[in-house]
């Protein structure tokens, strides 16, 4: 189970990597005559995978039919795609069909996984970056810095993280461009993760303070920056990447969950929140389940993430939100 | 000891709800924008200068600060310009709705996660690996996919209404009629709540549970002659309910942050999505009250989990004692 964890989170981030690659269509091309399109079906006619057309037959009641005539093969390895189908020849070819723009869900969540993925692990980084460093600080330092510090830490730490940052995120102007919008999300992300890393650093380097090993390197003469950096801060490596484990899937979601109420990203980037956001009108998605799709992408990184730290001893308990 | 403890939990909330609500009001106050954008491009001079004026916008911030400070100790947290009416009453009907959310979804969490924490962490069986399996698939769904699928089902079975706390013609029900249609609604919007909380009870029951058993002392109960049965309920238990109660005040906070997805999905009329209209449109008072129920309901939280936890073990009331 933890090797299967593993592999689903290695193969989750390469399928990010190779989005460009993989996807059989451009994330932001909106197909006029396939809006809220079924998943097109893989037929094997011949031996060999071809896909029908989908005419529209109702643009109302938003019906599409496979023509049946007209068997399209899938062309592999061309136009730098693994597998597409021209609109010429009948595609396009939507894998989990189409969103309210008739864009391809399926290329769509593969660029998705790219921004929501960058966002989470560049938030999960910095938030422990900042709190090693202040948990550091703190349990190092001792006496009143110790206490300011830890005071303030556990202010923070108290506070529900999901208000904080629709608060702040509703403080900053409401359209901003997307990369303004990526900078500010992970640092309101790394404001609200450190408290919880630095309060576990602090505990560690706090004992770890009164090892002989501590004292050898004083007596030797090493500036307290170098004991903590290079001495004592390694001993908090394990506590680290346990913590990662759970900033980042909390991460992915404090995405989603702002720009699925539209304080995240701006709809036309693609992330698993903002696609999210066609999953709010109840009775379209009754009808085209396929737009729930970027939840069960949500729900695999997770249960990845959690498979592979089973049995580790990790603290099943959820960070908000 | 108690009343010390007591008036500094006290203490700590009031300073909670204190920083929680003026942050909140200097954020909104401070930020780019104000509520005059609401009225629309074609307002007049003099009407956004009186909206200004209601909402003391006019003065500086800090001047603003101490005016709102100075009515709010005497339990009047100004006007909402979204709704036309004091702040007071909007942010108590949502608190109360919120409540009503949280105070279902931990009790169906606790009655779910225990009782099966209990069985899954005292014997390996299939059942085990059942509820271990599944709480592990709960623990990955957060409740902004619980919400959204359980409502997505709602709208397809027709078994349960997908969003909201009352019909539409609930106005004109009588009390039972209307309470009846409250409980309708409230099913969903709780299990999508209680799920993911539910697997967070049910893995650390089975932890501490597992735990206990190891502990000598049940070696000697059961070189005693306890039943097996007796053994896990009343010898093991109690001791494995430590870590439970220390995460309860944590359950809270996740509680508070979880019901603002799932009112936004389920369209609960709750404290979450009252804020979220209020800071989206700089509604400055609306924000700084919703903040400070906020802020109250956490704290609240934290001295129920701490009583609890010095409730579940004894060393702790000592050390306090003593």
């Amino acid at each position: 189970m933890k090797r299967a964890g593993r592999w689903l989170l290695a193969l989750v981030a390469l399928v990010a990597v190779a989005a460009p690659w993989l996807a059989p269509n451009p994330p932001d091309r909106s197909f006029s005559n396939s809006l809220y399109a079924p998943p097109t079906r893989v037929h094997v006619v011949a031996w060999k995978p071809v896909i029908y057309p989908q005419r529209l037959i109702n643009r109302l009641e938003r019906r599409f039919q496979e023509d049946v005539t007209r068997p399209a093969p899938l062309r592999w390895f061309t136009a730098g795609r693994l597998v597409s189908v021209p609109e010429a020849d009948g595609g396009p070819l939507l894998l989990l069909g189409a969103d309210a723009f008739g864009r391809d869900i399926f290329s769509r969540l593969l660029y998705g996984a790219r921004a929501s993925l960058a966002l989470a692990a560049i938030s999960t980084l910095a938030a422990l970056l900042v709190g090693a460093l202040v948990g550091g600080i703190a349990g190092y330092a001792g006496g009143l810095l110790d206490d300011l510090l830890s005071r303030f830490t556990e202010f923070v730490l108290v506070l529900p993280a999901i208000y904080v940052a629709l608060a702040l995120r509703a403080a900053m102007p409401l359209v901003l461009p997307p990369s303004t919008v990526f900078v500010l999300l992970a640092a309101i992300f790394a404001l609200l993760g450190w408290p919880i890393v630095a309060r576990g650093v602090r505990a560690i380097v706090a004992s770890e303070r009164e090892r002989d090993y501590v004292t050898a390197g004083r007596a030797l003469g090493a500036t307290p920056w170098r004991v903590l950096s290079r001495h004592v801060l390694p001993a908090a490596a394990g506590y680290l990447s346990v913590q990662a484990t759970l900033l980042l899937p909390a991460f992915i979601l404090a995405e989603a969950t702002l720009s699925y109420v539209g304080l995240g990203f701006p709809d036309t980037v693609p992330t698993w929140g903002t696609m999210l956001q066609d999953a709010a009108n109840v009775s379209l998605v009754g009808e085209a389940p396929w737009m729930l799709a970027p939840a069960a992408a949500i729900f695999l990184v997770v249960l990845a993430v959690n498979l592979s730290v089973q049995g580790t001893g990790r603290a099943p308990v959820q960070l908000e939100p | 000891m108690l009343v010390r403890f007591l008036a500094r939990r006290v203490a700590f909330a009031l300073v909670l709800v204190l920083v929680v609500s003026s942050a909140a009001l200097l954020l909104a106050r401070l930020a780019p924008g104000d509520v005059t954008s609401q009225l629309g491009p074609f307002a007049s001079a003099g009407e956004v200068a009186g909206t200004r004026a209601r909402f003391d916008l006019d003065r500086t911030p800090s001047g603003q600060w101490l005016l709102w400070l100075g009515r709010a100790s005497r339990f009047d947290f100004g006007d909402s310009f979204l709704y036309n009416r004091p702040v007071r009453g909007l942010v108590a009907r949502a608190a109360a709705n919120t409540a009503v959310l949280a105070a279902a979804a931990l009790a169906v969490a606790t009655a779910l996660g225990i009782p099966l924490g209990m069985l899954s962490g005292s014997r390996r069986s299939a059942a085990a690996a059942l509820i271990r399996g599944l709480s592990l698939v709960c623990l990955s769904l957060p409740p902004l996919l619980t919400s959204l699928v359980l409502v997505f089902i709602a709208a397809t079975t027709r078994w349960l209404p997908a969003g909201g706390m009352t019909s539409v013609d609930a106005l004109d029900m009588r009390w039972s009629a209307w309470l009846a249609d409250v409980a309708l609604h409230l099913p969903l919007p709780t299990l999508a709540l209680a799920l993911p909380i539910a697997a967070t009870f049910e893995r650390l029951q089975a932890q501490s549970i597992g735990d206990a058993l190891q502990q000598p002392f049940v070696l000697a109960a059961s070189a005693r002659g306890v039943a097996p049965r007796d053994l896990i309920v009343r010898h093991a238990w109690p001791v494995s309910l430590r870590p439970i109660c220390a995460v309860y005040g944590l359950a809270i906070g996740a509680l508070l942050s979880g019901s603002f997805v799932v009112e936004f999905v389920t369209a609960w009329p709750g404290l979450g999505r009252l804020m979220y209209e209020a800071l989206r449109a700089r509604d400055i008072y609306l924000v700084a009250g919703c903040a400070a129920m906020g802020g109250l309901f956490l704290a609240v939280g934290s001295l129920i989990g701490d009583l609890l936890l010095a409730a579940a073990d004894p060393r702790l009331r000592e050390r306090r004692a003593g």
